[in-house]
């Protein structure tokens, strides 16, 4: 087990070695740099300052090192647009965006999780039709159309719920609910696959001739088998959560990383793009290799891989 | 002691019904069946005759659709079919426990087998932790596990097939059944580790006085470990009485027709095959894998194919018998050339076949044709049977036309309808799609036919009739014939002259009487003497029934 963690950590390393440079490389895939900030109308001289002031007339692989050694001391520069510190504009919202996607999964496991297992059991039964339903209607619904549902609801006709802002757990309640159902449809179809396929195995029959209680077939032989391929799925969904929720963010005017990278984006503050794409990819790397390291845990066979 | 008391099970006519639509009304019909104590009985049947559904019924592991619908199912004198499910369970791995067919997916691989022994020792006592522990170990003694503490932390998937076997066994004895349900349990496994489980349950007989009822297909394991047989057909037993009564005086039509299909051990000398032209010859040929060096991971070589000899005369046919891992499967794909070969060479007709540049070798595919394993495997679901005749000629240019002629002239020689060609592979049986197989196979005319394993997955009487329409055919077009079986039986049937391999290398030739009579190596005694039923002389069937018994 310590040698597949290591393995896999070497893996994770190498990955995010490979996603610095990517974005790192961004912001020459989009053309001269020092050109796209002194804007259309500068002159050449304007440019060649910025160039210098910015250090773009440094060859690239002394740039790429020279970035990447701030970035791991957690600076990333200063904002081209906003002209404050990027980590400072990152981490004072990333807290916001992590809170509301941790939310946004476990809110989306606890449906999936027992809704999937449920229909499982009694495949076609009312419970099951219902289960699909909730799937279809999260897949067909669009995440804008449900928030605003749901702020005419709670917030206007109720008036249980704040519509807008980050300033007490309250105002997470509906972002929780739109972004986490818009998860659950994928993982409870792949819950409820995989209990039905792993509910029709040999070993369960086993477990049955043994005499074992069907509540222990069920959660000792039968869950820990189905879930394997659910902890992947969740720790994609989970990075998605954290980069793509952008959408929810701004509906519900929570100020998170999404609507950050929505701004910089279509401010084409270079600095700031890198530095989410760099810290969302950290993210996807770090709950790819725990999952992993928690598939391993589940099933024995995965830790010689 | 009464009789009543000796029996452990008494199955009452039993009739379950199938969900309409199925062939036929009944999963089983009218059963009445007994199993006593320190007896094995028998359950023989072929595949869909309700063999397992018996035994499933008395551990109450039917299916939902299946429901009994009359008759009752008395174990240690309490009718099974009127308990709840909880208090069937409380039955289940404690006084009547079962055993699988599958040893490679019959436990979690989640979790320990330790663990998964002890699990039955915590739903059905009181034990302490550690006695279960103790318990558990002396367990994996019993069923003559090496090394049991070892065995004891292992996860299923570092364990071979007899050993998952073992564990599997050792889970239903858990709790010192008084009834023991083995369902196939050694079909998956290879003859020696066949021979070592058989062995095992005999044992068990005496040591645990459980009564065991053994469901199989093979007569041969019959004659090697039943004291009383039940001849199932069709949901029906159509036959039963003692070992010695049912195989050797057997009765009924159908077991009649079962027995008749059994291999026999020896055969008529076949014509000689010495003077014929030399179609294949193998020359020291090599294969070893290697996996690579990783980080982690030291690199491995395993040595497939060591030095192989082989010259195959026109119209012989030549038995490659080896048990899994021996070999036989990767020098067939060397010999295809569908792995690239080390070293060696092979010539096909006077060209060095190994040699051939690959831009090439589609010329030459059609002189060798292959038939699987897997009658359910291979063939396309999605196409007609015609469509999948045709595409092997029509891609090596024969007009459409030409090859459908050609198509319906195979299916009568396979004995199939015309009708077949526009049909889909599901409409037909096991040993119909094989029966296609090897029309398909016979489609490009090729020079030497593979069997690979190609009768393994039939019914007896269905493999009785594969193999003798591939004799007819043999002697018909005047084939050569690889024939590739785990199976000594089969292999003594059919074939002129055997190779027997083991790890790699090929231990024994010669031609087949000499190899079973006479056998020089070692490892090919070992073989012959796990051969189950060795004690039983085939009773001739003919001359039963001449004599009217």
């Amino acid at each position: 087990m310590v040698r597949f963690i290591l393995t896999k950590l070497v893996m994770a390393a190498m990955v995010a070695l490979t996603v610095s440079i990517i974005s790192f490389g961004l912001v020459y895939m989009a053309g001269d740099p020092a050109i796209a900030l002194a804007g259309e109308t500068a002159t050449d001289e304007e440019i060649a300052v910025i160039r210098e002031q910015y250090g773009f007339d440094r060859p690239i692989p002394v740039q790429y090192l020279d970035w990447l050694g701030s970035a791991v001391r957690g600076d990333f520069g200063i904002s081209y647009y906003y002209n404050m510190p990027v980590s400072d504009m990152i981490f004072s919202r990333l807290g916001t965006t992590v809170t509301l996607g941790l939310c946004a999964i476990s809110f989306a496991l606890l449906i999936s999780l027992p809704m999937g297992v449920l229909s499982a059991i009694k495949p076609n039964s009312l419970l099951d039709r219902v289960a699909v339903f909730i799937a279809v209607v999260g897949e067909a619904i669009p995440s804008f159309w449900f928030g605003l549902l749901l702020i005419v609801l709670f917030s206007i006709n109720l008036g249980w719920l704040p519509a807008s802002g980050s300033d007490s757990w309250q105002s997470f309640i509906m972002p929780t609910i739109v972004l986490g159902y818009y998860a659950t449809p994928a993982l409870m179809r792949l819950t409820r696959a995989g209990m039905i396929d792993v509910l029709s195995s040999d070993y369960i029959r086993t477990a049955k001739a043994k005499g074992l209680r069907p509540r222990k077939v069920l959660f000792k032989h039968a869950l820990r088998n189905a879930v394997i391929p659910v902890v992947s799925l969740a720790a994609v969904q989970m990075g998605f959560m954290l980069g793509g929720s952008i959408v929810t963010e701004t509906v519900f005017a929570l100020h998170g990383a999404g609507f950050l990278a929505w701004q910089s984006i279509s401010r084409n503050d270079l600095s700031t793009m890198q530095a989410l794409i760099l810290i969302f990819s950290m993210f996807y790397i770090v709950f790819t290799f725990l999952a992993d390291v928690l598939n391993a845990w589940l099933d024995p066979r995965l830790r010689s891989g | 002691m009464s009789d009543t008391q000796d029996t452990v099970l008494s199955i009452r006519n039993l009739t379950i019904d199938l969900p309409e639509g199925g062939d036929r009304p009944h999963a089983v019909e009218n059963l009445n069946l007994d199993v006593k104590r320190n007896e094995i009985v028998c359950i023989v049947g072929e595949s869909g005759s309700g063999k397992s559904i018996t035994s499933f019924t008395t551990m109450g592991l039917l299916p939902r659709v299946l429901k009994p619908s009359q008759g009752e199912v008395l174990f240690e004198g309490t009718d099974v079919l009127k308990l709840s499910d909880k208090q069937h369970s409380k039955l289940r791995g404690n006084r009547m426990a079962m055993i699988f067919q599958e040893p490679m997916s019959a436990l979690n691989p989640c979790y320990t087998v330790g663990d998964q022994i002890e699990e039955v020792f915590a739903t059905h006592s009181s034990m302490t932790k550690s006695e279960r522990r103790a318990r558990t170990i002396k367990l994996l003694d019993e069923v003559h596990l090496p090394e049991p503490e070892r065995i004891y932390h292992s996860f299923p998937h570092q364990l071979s097939g007899g050993q998952r076997q073992r564990i599997v066994i050792a889970i239903a004895l858990a709790m010192d059944p008084a009834l023991l349900i083995a369902d196939e349990p050694t079909t998956a496994l290879d003859v020696t580790t066949q021979a070592q489980i058989l062995s095992l349950f005999k044992q068990l007989k005496e040591t645990h006085s459980a009564g065991i009822m053994f469901v199989t297909h093979d007569f041969d394991v019959v004659a090697e470990i039943a004291d009383r047989v039940v001849v199932m057909q069709k949901g029906l037993v159509v036959e039963q009485g003692t070992a010695d009564e049912v195989l050797n005086r057997p009765k009924h039509p159908y077991t009649r027709q079962l027995i008749d299909a059994v291999p026999r051990r020896t055969r008529e000398a076949p014509p000689s095959i010495e003077g014929n032209e030399v179609v294949m010859k193998v020359v020291a040929l090599e294969k070893t894998f290697h996996t690579s060096r990783t980080l982690f991971a030291p690199a491995r070589t395993v040595k497939a194919v060591q030095d192989v000899n082989l010259t195959i005369r026109k119209g012989e046919t030549l038995g490659i018998v080896g048990e899994s891992g021996s070999g036989k499967s990767t020098l067939v794909r060397c010999l295809i050339r569908l792995t690239d070969i080390d070293d060696g060479a092979v010539w096909i007709g006077g060209k060095e076949f190994s040699r051939v540049p690959r831009g090439q070798l589609h010329d030459w595919r059609k002189k060798i044709q292959i038939i699987f394993q897997d009658p359910y495997g291979s063939l396309n679901p999605r196409r007609t049977i015609g469509d999948q005749l045709v595409e092997g000629p029509v891609n090596f240019g024969v007009p459409r036309k030409v090859a459908m002629q050609k198509a319906r002239e195979l299916l009568r020689i396979v004995r199939m309808e015309q009708d077949a060609l526009h049909r889909y592979p599901n409409q037909f049986s096991g040993g119909q799609r094989q029966r296609i197989c090897i029309a398909r196979a016979l489609m490009v005319e090729p020079e030497i036919l593979i069997a690979d394993e190609s009768v393994s997955a039939l019914d007896v009487s269905v493999q009785k009739e594969v193999l003798n329409l591939l004799a007819e055919i043999k002697e018909e077009m005047g084939l050569t014939m690889l024939f590739i079986t785990h199976d000594l039986r089969v292999a003594a049937q059919v074939s002129d002259n055997i190779v027997v391999m083991n790890k790699g290398q090929i231990v024994e030739r010669g031609n087949a009487d000499q190899v079973f009579s006479n056998p020089q190596n070692d490892y090919t005694k070992k073989l012959l003497a796990a051969m189950p039923g060795q004690g039983w002389e085939v009773p001739d069937i003919a001359a039963l029934e001449r004599a009217g018994a």
